[in-house]
Protein backbone atom coordinates (compact mmCIF):
# COMPACT_ATOMS: atom_id res chain seq x y z
CA UNK A 1 0.00 0.00 0.00
CA UNK A 2 2.65 2.76 -0.64
CA UNK A 3 1.12 4.36 -3.50
CA UNK A 4 0.67 7.57 -2.52
CA UNK A 5 4.33 7.96 -0.95
CA UNK A 6 5.20 6.79 -5.19
CA UNK A 7 6.97 10.02 -6.44
CA UNK A 8 4.46 11.68 -8.43
CA UNK A 9 7.09 12.57 -11.20
CA UNK A 10 6.33 15.18 -14.18
CA UNK A 11 3.95 14.58 -16.46
CA UNK A 12 6.16 15.12 -18.84
CA UNK A 13 9.40 14.57 -20.37
CA UNK A 14 10.73 10.78 -20.64
CA UNK A 15 13.56 11.65 -18.56
CA UNK A 16 12.47 9.91 -15.35
CA UNK A 17 9.45 8.24 -15.68
CA UNK A 18 11.05 4.89 -16.11
CA UNK A 19 12.70 4.93 -12.54
CA UNK A 20 10.98 3.62 -10.12
CA UNK A 21 13.56 4.54 -7.19
CA UNK A 22 13.91 8.15 -8.20
CA UNK A 23 14.47 10.12 -5.04
CA UNK A 24 11.28 12.25 -4.31
CA UNK A 25 13.94 15.00 -2.84
CA UNK A 26 14.68 16.28 -6.32
CA UNK A 27 14.93 20.21 -6.23
CA UNK A 28 12.96 21.74 -8.48
CA UNK A 29 15.64 23.85 -10.20
CA UNK A 30 17.29 20.63 -11.69
CA UNK A 31 13.98 19.21 -12.37
CA UNK A 32 12.80 22.69 -14.42
CA UNK A 33 16.69 22.41 -15.88
CA UNK A 34 15.81 18.71 -17.44
CA UNK A 35 12.50 19.00 -18.25
CA UNK A 36 11.59 19.04 -21.93
CA UNK A 37 8.71 22.10 -20.91
CA UNK A 38 11.57 24.14 -19.49
CA UNK A 39 13.84 24.20 -23.27
CA UNK A 40 10.69 24.01 -25.42
CA UNK A 41 10.23 27.40 -23.39
CA UNK A 42 13.65 28.42 -23.98
CA UNK A 43 13.61 27.82 -27.33
CA UNK A 44 10.53 29.41 -28.28
CA UNK A 45 11.47 32.99 -26.89
CA UNK A 46 14.90 32.75 -28.66
CA UNK A 47 12.71 32.05 -32.01
CA UNK A 48 10.81 34.69 -30.93
CA UNK A 49 13.17 37.46 -30.47
CA UNK A 50 15.75 36.42 -33.80
CA UNK A 51 12.56 36.35 -35.40
CA UNK A 52 11.73 39.76 -34.47
CA UNK A 53 14.93 40.93 -35.12
CA UNK A 54 15.18 40.00 -38.86
CA UNK A 55 11.76 41.27 -39.86
CA UNK A 56 12.55 44.81 -37.76
CA UNK A 57 15.88 44.69 -39.72
CA UNK A 58 14.47 43.46 -43.31
CA UNK A 59 14.12 46.94 -44.41
CA UNK A 60 18.24 47.87 -43.58
CA UNK A 61 19.35 44.46 -45.70
CA UNK A 62 17.53 43.82 -47.95
CA UNK A 63 15.17 47.00 -48.94
CA UNK A 64 11.97 45.37 -48.66
CA UNK A 65 10.29 46.45 -45.50
CA UNK A 66 8.41 43.69 -43.68
CA UNK A 67 4.54 44.80 -43.29
CA UNK A 68 3.73 46.16 -39.20
CA UNK A 69 6.55 44.68 -37.52
CA UNK A 70 9.10 46.22 -39.74
CA UNK A 71 7.96 49.69 -38.25
CA UNK A 72 8.88 48.13 -34.42
CA UNK A 73 12.52 49.00 -33.35
CA UNK A 74 14.66 45.17 -33.51
CA UNK A 75 15.29 43.76 -29.90
CA UNK A 76 19.32 45.08 -30.49
CA UNK A 77 17.87 48.33 -30.55
CA UNK A 78 15.69 48.05 -27.73
CA UNK A 79 18.14 46.42 -25.86
CA UNK A 80 20.64 49.23 -26.16
CA UNK A 81 18.04 51.49 -25.00
CA UNK A 82 17.54 49.67 -22.26
CA UNK A 83 21.22 49.27 -21.24
CA UNK A 84 21.28 53.06 -21.19
CA UNK A 85 18.28 53.80 -19.20
CA UNK A 86 19.08 51.09 -17.08
CA UNK A 87 20.91 53.65 -14.87
CA UNK A 88 19.09 56.05 -14.75
CA UNK A 89 16.74 56.41 -11.51
CA UNK A 90 13.68 57.81 -12.67
CA UNK A 91 13.52 54.13 -14.40
CA UNK A 92 13.56 52.66 -10.99
CA UNK A 93 11.63 55.51 -9.43
CA UNK A 94 8.72 54.41 -12.13
CA UNK A 95 8.79 50.66 -11.61
CA UNK A 96 8.93 51.76 -7.51
CA UNK A 97 5.61 54.32 -8.22
CA UNK A 98 3.88 51.13 -9.56
CA UNK A 99 4.53 48.44 -7.99
CA UNK A 100 3.37 50.19 -4.85
CA UNK A 101 0.10 51.57 -6.41
CA UNK A 102 -0.38 47.42 -7.52
CA UNK A 103 -0.34 46.05 -4.19
CA UNK A 104 -1.92 49.08 -2.39
CA UNK A 105 -4.49 48.64 -4.16
CA UNK A 106 -4.65 45.16 -4.60
CA UNK A 107 -4.17 45.25 -0.70
CA UNK A 108 -7.34 47.21 0.17
CA UNK A 109 -9.08 45.07 -2.25
CA UNK A 110 -8.02 42.07 -0.59
CA UNK A 111 -9.17 43.63 2.86
CA UNK A 112 -11.90 44.86 2.00
CA UNK A 113 -13.12 42.21 -0.59
CA UNK A 114 -12.53 38.77 0.88
CA UNK A 115 -14.51 39.39 4.17
CA UNK A 116 -17.11 41.30 2.00
CA UNK A 117 -17.65 38.55 -0.12
CA UNK A 118 -17.94 35.52 2.87
CA UNK A 119 -20.66 37.58 4.15
CA UNK A 120 -22.66 38.01 0.81
CA UNK A 121 -22.06 34.02 1.06
CA UNK A 122 -22.56 32.98 4.58
CA UNK A 123 -25.75 35.71 5.75
CA UNK A 124 -28.98 35.84 3.68
CA UNK A 125 -29.43 39.60 4.87
CA UNK A 126 -26.46 40.97 4.18
CA UNK A 127 -26.56 39.67 1.02
CA UNK A 128 -30.06 40.78 0.23
CA UNK A 129 -29.02 44.27 1.47
CA UNK A 130 -25.90 44.60 -0.56
CA UNK A 131 -25.40 42.49 -3.50
CA UNK A 132 -28.48 44.66 -6.07
CA UNK A 133 -26.08 47.57 -5.38
CA UNK A 134 -23.10 46.11 -5.86
CA UNK A 135 -24.13 43.93 -9.08
CA UNK A 136 -25.04 47.69 -10.40
CA UNK A 137 -21.72 48.91 -9.76
CA UNK A 138 -19.64 45.96 -10.66
CA UNK A 139 -20.27 46.07 -14.68
CA UNK A 140 -18.70 49.71 -14.80
CA UNK A 141 -14.82 49.62 -16.37
CA UNK A 142 -12.57 51.00 -13.92
CA UNK A 143 -11.56 53.52 -15.90
CA UNK A 144 -15.08 54.77 -16.50
CA UNK A 145 -14.67 55.57 -12.86
CA UNK A 146 -11.21 57.89 -13.12
CA UNK A 147 -13.18 61.48 -14.03
CA UNK A 148 -15.70 60.57 -11.25
CA UNK A 149 -12.75 59.72 -8.77
CA UNK A 150 -10.84 62.71 -9.92
CA UNK A 151 -14.05 64.75 -8.37
CA UNK A 152 -14.17 62.61 -5.34
CA UNK A 153 -10.60 62.66 -3.96
CA UNK A 154 -8.34 65.58 -3.24
CA UNK A 155 -5.19 64.09 -4.85
CA UNK A 156 -4.27 62.41 -7.63
CA UNK A 157 -2.51 59.87 -6.48
CA UNK A 158 -5.89 58.88 -4.46
CA UNK A 159 -7.96 59.14 -7.36
CA UNK A 160 -5.26 56.59 -8.55
CA UNK A 161 -5.72 54.43 -5.77
CA UNK A 162 -9.40 54.27 -5.66
CA UNK A 163 -9.49 53.33 -9.15
CA UNK A 164 -7.01 50.86 -9.07
CA UNK A 165 -8.95 49.36 -5.64
CA UNK A 166 -11.90 49.35 -7.51
CA UNK A 167 -10.40 47.07 -10.43
CA UNK A 168 -9.27 43.85 -8.00
CA UNK A 169 -11.92 44.44 -5.63
CA UNK A 170 -15.09 43.26 -8.10
CA UNK A 171 -13.25 40.38 -9.06
CA UNK A 172 -12.20 39.33 -5.89
CA UNK A 173 -15.35 39.41 -4.51
CA UNK A 174 -17.13 38.17 -6.78
CA UNK A 175 -14.58 35.27 -6.53
CA UNK A 176 -14.87 34.68 -2.75
CA UNK A 177 -18.73 34.52 -3.11
CA UNK A 178 -19.14 31.57 -5.75
CA UNK A 179 -16.16 29.67 -4.12
CA UNK A 180 -18.16 30.12 -0.85
CA UNK A 181 -21.27 29.18 -2.25
CA UNK A 182 -20.14 26.07 -4.28
CA UNK A 183 -18.19 24.36 -1.39
CA UNK A 184 -20.08 20.97 -1.20
CA UNK A 185 -22.75 20.52 0.64
CA UNK A 186 -21.44 17.36 2.29
CA UNK A 187 -18.72 18.93 4.19
CA UNK A 188 -21.07 21.31 5.55
CA UNK A 189 -23.59 18.37 6.84
CA UNK A 190 -20.34 16.21 7.89
CA UNK A 191 -19.10 18.78 10.07
CA UNK A 192 -22.34 20.11 11.48
CA UNK A 193 -23.28 16.13 12.61
CA UNK A 194 -20.15 16.38 14.10
CA UNK A 195 -21.26 19.24 16.17
CA UNK A 196 -19.76 22.10 14.62
CA UNK A 197 -20.57 25.35 15.52
CA UNK A 198 -21.39 28.44 13.22
CA UNK A 199 -17.85 29.80 13.69
CA UNK A 200 -15.72 26.11 12.99
CA UNK A 201 -18.26 25.88 10.23
CA UNK A 202 -16.76 29.28 9.13
CA UNK A 203 -12.81 29.21 9.97
CA UNK A 204 -12.62 25.31 9.18
CA UNK A 205 -15.02 25.10 6.30
CA UNK A 206 -15.87 28.17 4.39
CA UNK A 207 -12.47 29.36 4.17
CA UNK A 208 -10.28 26.78 3.69
CA UNK A 209 -13.11 25.83 1.31
CA UNK A 210 -12.93 29.15 -0.54
CA UNK A 211 -9.20 29.65 -0.56
CA UNK A 212 -8.60 28.05 -4.03
CA UNK A 213 -11.34 30.65 -5.38
CA UNK A 214 -9.87 33.59 -3.27
CA UNK A 215 -6.50 33.10 -4.83
CA UNK A 216 -7.99 32.70 -8.00
CA UNK A 217 -9.84 36.18 -7.75
CA UNK A 218 -6.62 37.72 -6.19
CA UNK A 219 -4.82 36.35 -9.57
CA UNK A 220 -7.09 38.16 -11.97
CA UNK A 221 -7.47 40.79 -9.70
CA UNK A 222 -3.86 41.61 -9.55
CA UNK A 223 -3.61 41.40 -13.69
CA UNK A 224 -6.92 44.14 -13.51
CA UNK A 225 -4.87 46.47 -11.16
CA UNK A 226 -1.90 46.52 -13.45
CA UNK A 227 -3.94 47.51 -16.06
CA UNK A 228 -5.73 50.12 -14.08
CA UNK A 229 -2.63 51.54 -12.54
CA UNK A 230 -1.25 51.74 -16.18
CA UNK A 231 -4.36 53.54 -17.57
CA UNK A 232 -4.20 55.90 -14.62
CA UNK A 233 -0.70 56.65 -15.14
CA UNK A 234 -0.52 57.74 -18.74
CA UNK A 235 -3.74 60.08 -17.49
CA UNK A 236 -2.68 62.02 -14.56
CA UNK A 237 1.13 62.93 -16.60
CA UNK A 238 3.66 63.43 -13.88
CA UNK A 239 2.90 66.41 -11.79
CA UNK A 240 4.09 67.50 -8.39
CA UNK A 241 1.27 65.54 -6.69
CA UNK A 242 0.80 61.81 -7.88
CA UNK A 243 1.46 60.63 -11.25
CA UNK A 244 5.16 59.08 -12.67
CA UNK A 245 5.31 55.29 -12.68
CA UNK A 246 5.87 52.87 -15.62
CA UNK A 247 2.40 54.25 -16.86
CA UNK A 248 3.56 57.99 -17.38
CA UNK A 249 7.30 56.95 -18.19
CA UNK A 250 5.50 54.72 -21.66
CA UNK A 251 3.64 57.76 -22.40
CA UNK A 252 7.12 60.83 -21.99
CA UNK A 253 8.43 58.15 -24.27
CA UNK A 254 6.05 57.99 -27.08
CA UNK A 255 5.79 61.57 -26.58
CA UNK A 256 9.49 62.31 -26.58
CA UNK A 257 9.31 59.81 -30.09
CA UNK A 258 12.09 57.44 -28.99
CA UNK A 259 10.01 54.06 -29.61
CA UNK A 260 12.51 51.43 -28.22
CA UNK A 261 12.28 52.92 -25.02
CA UNK A 262 8.13 52.65 -25.09
CA UNK A 263 9.11 49.21 -25.41
CA UNK A 264 11.48 48.55 -22.86
CA UNK A 265 8.67 50.23 -20.67
CA UNK A 266 6.01 47.81 -22.51
CA UNK A 267 8.43 44.85 -21.87
CA UNK A 268 9.14 46.06 -17.91
CA UNK A 269 5.16 46.35 -17.38
CA UNK A 270 5.33 42.39 -18.81
CA UNK A 271 8.08 41.00 -16.05
CA UNK A 272 6.48 43.36 -13.25
CA UNK A 273 2.84 41.39 -14.15
CA UNK A 274 4.80 37.78 -14.07
CA UNK A 275 6.34 38.50 -10.68
CA UNK A 276 3.25 39.94 -9.33
CA UNK A 277 1.39 36.76 -10.39
CA UNK A 278 4.03 34.68 -9.23
CA UNK A 279 4.31 36.05 -6.05
CA UNK A 280 0.34 35.29 -5.62
CA UNK A 281 1.11 31.93 -6.44
CA UNK A 282 3.47 31.67 -4.54
CA UNK A 283 1.12 32.54 -1.32
CA UNK A 284 -1.56 30.27 -2.60
CA UNK A 285 1.07 27.29 -2.69
CA UNK A 286 2.20 27.83 0.96
CA UNK A 287 -1.40 28.51 2.00
CA UNK A 288 -3.30 25.49 0.47
CA UNK A 289 -0.05 22.56 1.17
CA UNK A 290 -3.34 20.12 0.06
CA UNK A 291 -3.49 21.68 -3.31
CA UNK A 292 0.32 21.45 -3.78
CA UNK A 293 0.45 17.35 -4.95
CA UNK A 294 1.70 17.81 -8.69
CA UNK B 1 -31.36 -12.03 13.70
CA UNK B 2 -27.87 -12.14 14.75
CA UNK B 3 -27.22 -9.02 15.07
CA UNK B 4 -28.73 -7.54 18.27
CA UNK B 5 -26.82 -10.18 20.84
CA UNK B 6 -24.39 -8.07 21.64
CA UNK B 7 -23.59 -6.74 25.02
CA UNK B 8 -25.33 -3.47 25.64
CA UNK B 9 -26.21 -2.74 21.80
CA UNK B 10 -27.21 0.69 20.77
CA UNK B 11 -28.45 2.25 17.86
CA UNK B 12 -31.92 0.64 17.39
CA UNK B 13 -34.11 2.37 14.39
CA UNK B 14 -38.19 2.61 13.97
CA UNK B 15 -38.84 3.64 10.49
CA UNK B 16 -42.68 4.08 11.15
CA UNK B 17 -45.02 4.60 8.51
CA UNK B 18 -42.38 7.39 6.52
CA UNK B 19 -43.65 8.93 3.88
CA UNK B 20 -41.93 11.84 1.94
CA UNK B 21 -43.03 13.94 -1.19
CA UNK B 22 -41.26 16.64 -2.78
CA UNK B 23 -42.81 19.53 -4.19
CA UNK B 24 -40.17 21.33 -5.81
CA UNK B 25 -42.47 22.88 -8.39
CA UNK B 26 -45.83 22.37 -7.76
CA UNK B 27 -45.41 18.65 -9.02
CA UNK B 28 -45.66 16.58 -5.89
CA UNK B 29 -42.73 13.91 -6.11
CA UNK B 30 -43.65 10.92 -3.12
CA UNK B 31 -40.12 9.85 -2.82
CA UNK B 32 -41.24 7.49 -0.16
CA UNK B 33 -44.24 5.89 0.53
CA UNK B 34 -45.58 4.90 3.85
CA UNK B 35 -42.25 2.54 4.52
CA UNK B 36 -41.37 1.04 7.94
CA UNK B 37 -38.43 -0.54 8.98
CA UNK B 38 -37.50 -1.98 12.27
CA UNK B 39 -33.72 -2.38 12.13
CA UNK B 40 -32.43 -3.99 15.49
CA UNK B 41 -29.05 -2.58 17.53
CA UNK B 42 -25.99 -3.75 16.08
CA UNK B 43 -27.77 -5.09 12.82
CA UNK B 44 -26.08 -4.47 9.65
CA UNK B 45 -28.88 -3.53 7.61
CA UNK B 46 -28.28 -3.28 3.79
CA UNK B 47 -30.73 -1.66 1.47
CA UNK B 48 -30.93 -2.16 -2.29
CA UNK B 49 -33.31 -1.40 -4.90
CA UNK B 50 -33.37 0.81 -8.30
CA UNK B 51 -31.91 3.90 -8.86
CA UNK B 52 -33.56 7.17 -7.60
CA UNK B 53 -35.81 5.19 -5.54
CA UNK B 54 -35.90 6.82 -2.28
CA UNK B 55 -33.08 5.29 -0.55
CA UNK B 56 -31.07 8.05 0.23
CA UNK B 57 -33.94 9.92 1.01
CA UNK B 58 -34.41 7.61 4.06
CA UNK B 59 -30.82 7.63 4.78
CA UNK B 60 -30.79 11.72 4.64
CA UNK B 61 -34.04 11.56 6.35
CA UNK B 62 -32.29 9.70 9.14
CA UNK B 63 -29.35 11.74 9.11
CA UNK B 64 -31.41 15.02 9.85
CA UNK B 65 -30.32 16.02 6.12
CA UNK B 66 -34.16 16.06 5.15
CA UNK B 67 -37.55 16.15 6.65
CA UNK B 68 -40.47 14.03 6.30
CA UNK B 69 -43.89 13.96 5.36
CA UNK B 70 -45.25 11.71 7.11
CA UNK B 71 -44.38 9.20 9.92
CA UNK B 72 -41.85 9.31 12.51
CA UNK B 73 -38.41 7.62 13.13
CA UNK B 74 -37.10 6.89 16.25
CA UNK B 75 -33.75 6.16 17.65
CA UNK B 76 -33.44 3.84 20.62
CA UNK B 77 -37.27 4.55 21.50
CA UNK B 78 -36.74 8.46 20.91
CA UNK B 79 -38.29 10.31 18.28
CA UNK B 80 -35.70 11.69 15.87
CA UNK B 81 -38.97 13.23 13.91
CA UNK B 82 -42.17 12.56 13.43
CA UNK B 83 -45.38 14.58 13.91
CA UNK B 84 -44.76 18.32 14.70
CA UNK B 85 -40.79 17.79 14.42
CA UNK B 86 -40.09 16.53 10.78
CA UNK B 87 -36.61 17.32 10.18
CA UNK B 88 -34.60 15.13 12.76
CA UNK B 89 -31.52 17.14 14.42
CA UNK B 90 -27.99 16.28 13.04
CA UNK B 91 -26.08 14.82 15.39
CA UNK B 92 -22.84 12.65 15.75
CA UNK B 93 -24.91 9.48 17.04
CA UNK B 94 -25.60 9.05 13.35
CA UNK B 95 -22.59 9.56 11.55
CA UNK B 96 -23.07 9.25 7.34
CA UNK B 97 -20.43 8.22 5.01
CA UNK B 98 -21.29 9.36 1.54
CA UNK B 99 -21.15 8.03 -2.09
CA UNK B 100 -17.43 9.72 -3.54
CA UNK B 101 -16.06 10.80 0.18
CA UNK B 102 -15.87 13.69 1.39
CA UNK B 103 -13.18 14.10 3.57
CA UNK B 104 -12.12 17.35 4.07
CA UNK B 105 -9.55 18.12 1.03
CA UNK B 106 -7.75 21.01 3.59
CA UNK B 107 -6.61 18.79 6.47
CA UNK B 108 -4.47 15.35 6.93
CA UNK B 109 -6.02 12.41 7.56
CA UNK B 110 -5.20 12.86 10.90
CA UNK B 111 -6.97 16.54 11.10
CA UNK B 112 -9.90 14.68 9.57
CA UNK B 113 -10.33 12.15 12.38
CA UNK B 114 -9.73 14.59 15.17
CA UNK B 115 -12.18 17.43 13.77
CA UNK B 116 -15.75 15.74 15.66
CA UNK B 117 -14.12 15.82 19.47
CA UNK B 118 -12.38 19.02 18.85
CA UNK B 119 -15.37 20.74 17.73
CA UNK B 120 -17.13 19.05 20.55
CA UNK B 121 -15.06 19.68 23.30
CA UNK B 122 -14.74 16.32 24.36
CA UNK B 123 -11.04 16.16 23.98
CA UNK B 124 -8.42 18.49 23.98
CA UNK B 125 -6.80 19.23 20.59
CA UNK B 126 -3.41 17.11 21.30
CA UNK B 127 -5.92 14.29 23.04
CA UNK B 128 -8.06 14.01 19.87
CA UNK B 129 -4.83 14.09 17.49
CA UNK B 130 -3.36 11.43 19.82
CA UNK B 131 -6.59 9.34 19.58
CA UNK B 132 -7.16 9.87 15.62
CA UNK B 133 -3.27 8.22 15.01
CA UNK B 134 -4.24 5.72 17.41
CA UNK B 135 -7.35 4.59 15.32
CA UNK B 136 -6.09 5.34 11.69
CA UNK B 137 -2.89 2.94 12.73
CA UNK B 138 -5.88 0.42 13.95
CA UNK B 139 -6.94 0.65 10.53
CA UNK B 140 -3.70 0.01 8.92
CA UNK B 141 -3.67 4.14 7.67
CA UNK B 142 -0.83 5.01 10.27
CA UNK B 143 1.69 5.84 7.72
CA UNK B 144 -0.56 7.82 5.82
CA UNK B 145 -1.87 9.69 8.96
CA UNK B 146 -0.14 13.09 7.63
CA UNK B 147 -1.57 13.38 4.20
CA UNK B 148 -4.39 14.88 2.62
CA UNK B 149 -6.92 13.35 0.97
CA UNK B 150 -5.90 13.95 -2.35
CA UNK B 151 -2.53 12.57 -2.03
CA UNK B 152 -4.36 8.72 -0.52
CA UNK B 153 -6.18 6.43 -2.71
CA UNK B 154 -9.58 6.34 -2.66
CA UNK B 155 -9.51 2.92 -0.71
CA UNK B 156 -7.40 4.53 2.02
CA UNK B 157 -9.41 7.95 1.94
CA UNK B 158 -12.75 5.72 2.41
CA UNK B 159 -11.24 3.67 5.05
CA UNK B 160 -10.10 6.84 7.06
CA UNK B 161 -13.92 8.30 6.49
CA UNK B 162 -15.35 5.52 8.49
CA UNK B 163 -12.46 5.97 11.14
CA UNK B 164 -13.61 9.71 11.15
CA UNK B 165 -17.05 8.51 11.60
CA UNK B 166 -16.14 6.18 14.56
CA UNK B 167 -13.99 8.22 16.33
CA UNK B 168 -17.52 10.16 17.74
CA UNK B 169 -18.64 6.89 18.79
CA UNK B 170 -22.09 6.90 16.76
CA UNK B 171 -25.08 4.62 17.75
CA UNK B 172 -25.43 4.01 13.76
CA UNK B 173 -23.30 4.55 10.82
CA UNK B 174 -25.33 5.43 7.58
CA UNK B 175 -23.32 4.43 4.56
CA UNK B 176 -24.80 5.68 1.30
CA UNK B 177 -23.08 3.72 -1.45
CA UNK B 178 -19.46 3.92 -0.03
CA UNK B 179 -17.85 1.73 -2.36
CA UNK B 180 -19.34 2.46 -5.55
CA UNK B 181 -17.46 3.25 -8.67
CA UNK B 182 -14.10 1.17 -6.63
CA UNK B 183 -13.03 -1.67 -8.62
CA UNK B 184 -14.12 -5.43 -7.31
CA UNK B 185 -10.25 -5.77 -5.60
CA UNK B 186 -10.13 -2.65 -4.25
CA UNK B 187 -14.35 -3.30 -3.12
CA UNK B 188 -13.31 -6.62 -1.22
CA UNK B 189 -10.61 -5.04 0.71
CA UNK B 190 -13.26 -2.38 1.88
CA UNK B 191 -15.43 -5.01 3.21
CA UNK B 192 -12.85 -6.95 4.75
CA UNK B 193 -11.65 -3.87 6.59
CA UNK B 194 -15.25 -2.70 7.36
CA UNK B 195 -16.37 -6.40 8.54
CA UNK B 196 -13.37 -6.49 11.16
CA UNK B 197 -14.53 -2.83 12.31
CA UNK B 198 -18.14 -4.08 12.90
CA UNK B 199 -17.02 -7.22 14.45
CA UNK B 200 -14.97 -4.95 16.84
CA UNK B 201 -17.60 -2.26 17.34
CA UNK B 202 -21.04 -3.89 16.34
CA UNK B 203 -22.57 -0.62 15.64
CA UNK B 204 -25.52 -0.40 13.69
CA UNK B 205 -25.10 -0.75 9.82
CA UNK B 206 -27.68 1.30 7.90
CA UNK B 207 -25.96 0.35 4.12
CA UNK B 208 -27.63 1.43 0.76
CA UNK B 209 -25.57 -0.33 -2.34
CA UNK B 210 -26.71 -1.63 -5.88
CA UNK B 211 -24.53 -4.49 -5.09
CA UNK B 212 -26.42 -7.68 -4.27
CA UNK B 213 -23.31 -9.73 -3.41
CA UNK B 214 -22.10 -6.56 -1.42
CA UNK B 215 -25.28 -7.07 0.27
CA UNK B 216 -25.69 -10.36 1.19
CA UNK B 217 -21.78 -10.37 2.28
CA UNK B 218 -22.01 -7.75 4.65
CA UNK B 219 -25.72 -7.33 6.08
CA UNK B 220 -27.81 -9.85 8.34
CA UNK B 221 -30.82 -8.25 6.37
CA UNK B 222 -31.10 -7.37 3.04
CA UNK B 223 -34.06 -5.26 2.47
CA UNK B 224 -35.32 -4.47 -1.64
CA UNK B 225 -36.70 -1.54 -1.82
CA UNK B 226 -39.65 -0.66 -4.43
CA UNK B 227 -39.03 1.36 -7.31
CA UNK B 228 -40.16 5.29 -6.89
CA UNK B 229 -42.00 5.69 -4.59
CA UNK B 230 -39.45 3.30 -2.09
CA UNK B 231 -41.68 0.83 0.18
CA UNK B 232 -40.18 -2.48 1.43
CA UNK B 233 -40.64 -5.33 -1.18
CA UNK B 234 -38.95 -7.91 -0.05
CA UNK B 235 -36.72 -8.55 3.38
CA UNK B 236 -33.99 -11.10 2.42
CA UNK B 237 -32.56 -12.63 6.28
CA UNK B 238 -28.61 -13.74 5.57
CA UNK B 239 -28.25 -16.44 7.90
CA UNK B 240 -24.74 -16.84 7.37
CA UNK B 241 -22.22 -16.93 10.27
CA UNK B 242 -20.37 -14.37 11.36
CA UNK B 243 -17.08 -13.11 10.92
CA UNK B 244 -17.71 -14.22 7.30
CA UNK B 245 -14.42 -14.11 4.65
CA UNK B 246 -14.13 -14.09 1.33
CA UNK B 247 -14.64 -17.99 1.77
CA UNK B 248 -18.18 -17.07 1.91
CA UNK B 249 -18.53 -15.66 -1.40
CA UNK B 250 -18.21 -19.14 -2.83
CA UNK B 251 -20.33 -21.11 -0.76
CA UNK B 252 -24.00 -22.92 -1.63
CA UNK B 253 -25.69 -20.67 0.75
CA UNK B 254 -24.28 -17.27 -0.32
CA UNK B 255 -25.27 -18.23 -4.11
CA UNK B 256 -28.89 -19.11 -3.08
CA UNK B 257 -29.72 -15.95 -1.37
CA UNK B 258 -27.90 -13.45 -4.13
CA UNK B 259 -30.19 -15.68 -6.78
CA UNK B 260 -33.41 -14.96 -3.86
CA UNK B 261 -32.81 -11.34 -3.72
CA UNK B 262 -31.96 -10.84 -7.14
CA UNK B 263 -35.28 -12.02 -8.67
CA UNK B 264 -36.84 -9.13 -6.30
CA UNK B 265 -34.43 -6.60 -7.43
CA UNK B 266 -34.94 -7.39 -11.18
CA UNK B 267 -38.57 -7.32 -10.86
CA UNK B 268 -38.47 -3.43 -9.90
CA UNK B 269 -35.18 -2.67 -11.98
CA UNK B 270 -37.71 -3.44 -15.10
CA UNK B 271 -40.25 -1.60 -13.29
CA UNK B 272 -38.24 1.82 -12.54
CA UNK B 273 -36.59 0.99 -16.29
CA UNK B 274 -40.59 1.21 -18.40
CA UNK B 275 -41.70 3.91 -15.63
CA UNK B 276 -38.41 5.78 -17.33
CA UNK B 277 -39.32 4.65 -20.87
CA UNK B 278 -43.06 6.40 -20.20
CA UNK B 279 -41.46 9.70 -18.61
CA UNK B 280 -39.40 9.76 -21.78
CA UNK B 281 -41.94 8.87 -24.46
Amino acid sequence: MSEAAQDTGTAHGSHSSGETTAPKKRSKLSKALTSDTFWRGIVSLIGFVVFWEVCSQMKNWTGVEVPWIGKVPPPTEVVAAWSEIFWYKGYWESWYLSTARVFAGFLMAMIVGIPFGLCLAVNKYFYDIFFPPFEILRPIPPLAWVPASIVFWPTTEMSIAFVTFLGAFFTIVINVLGGARTIDIRYLRVAQSMGATQWDLFWKIILPGTLPSIFTGAAVGMGITWEVVLAGEMLSGGGQQGGGGLGFFIWSSYMGGTVAQVIVGMISIGIAGYLSSTFIRYLGSISMPWRKLF
Amino acid sequence: MDGQNQTGAKGAISIRNVTKIYDPEGVNVMAVDDCSLEIAAGEVCMVVGPSGCGKTTLLNSIAGFHSITKGEILLDGEMLCGPGNPKAEQGADRMVVFQHGALFPWMTLGDNVAYGPIVQETMTKAEAKEKAGHMLAEAGLGDVAEKFPGEVSSGMARRAEIVRALINDPKVLLLDEPYRAMDALTKSIMHESLLEVYDRTRVTIFFITHDLEEAIFLGDRVIVMTTRPARTKKIVNVDIPRPRDYTTLTSEKFRQLVEEAKDAVHEEAIKAFEAGERELA
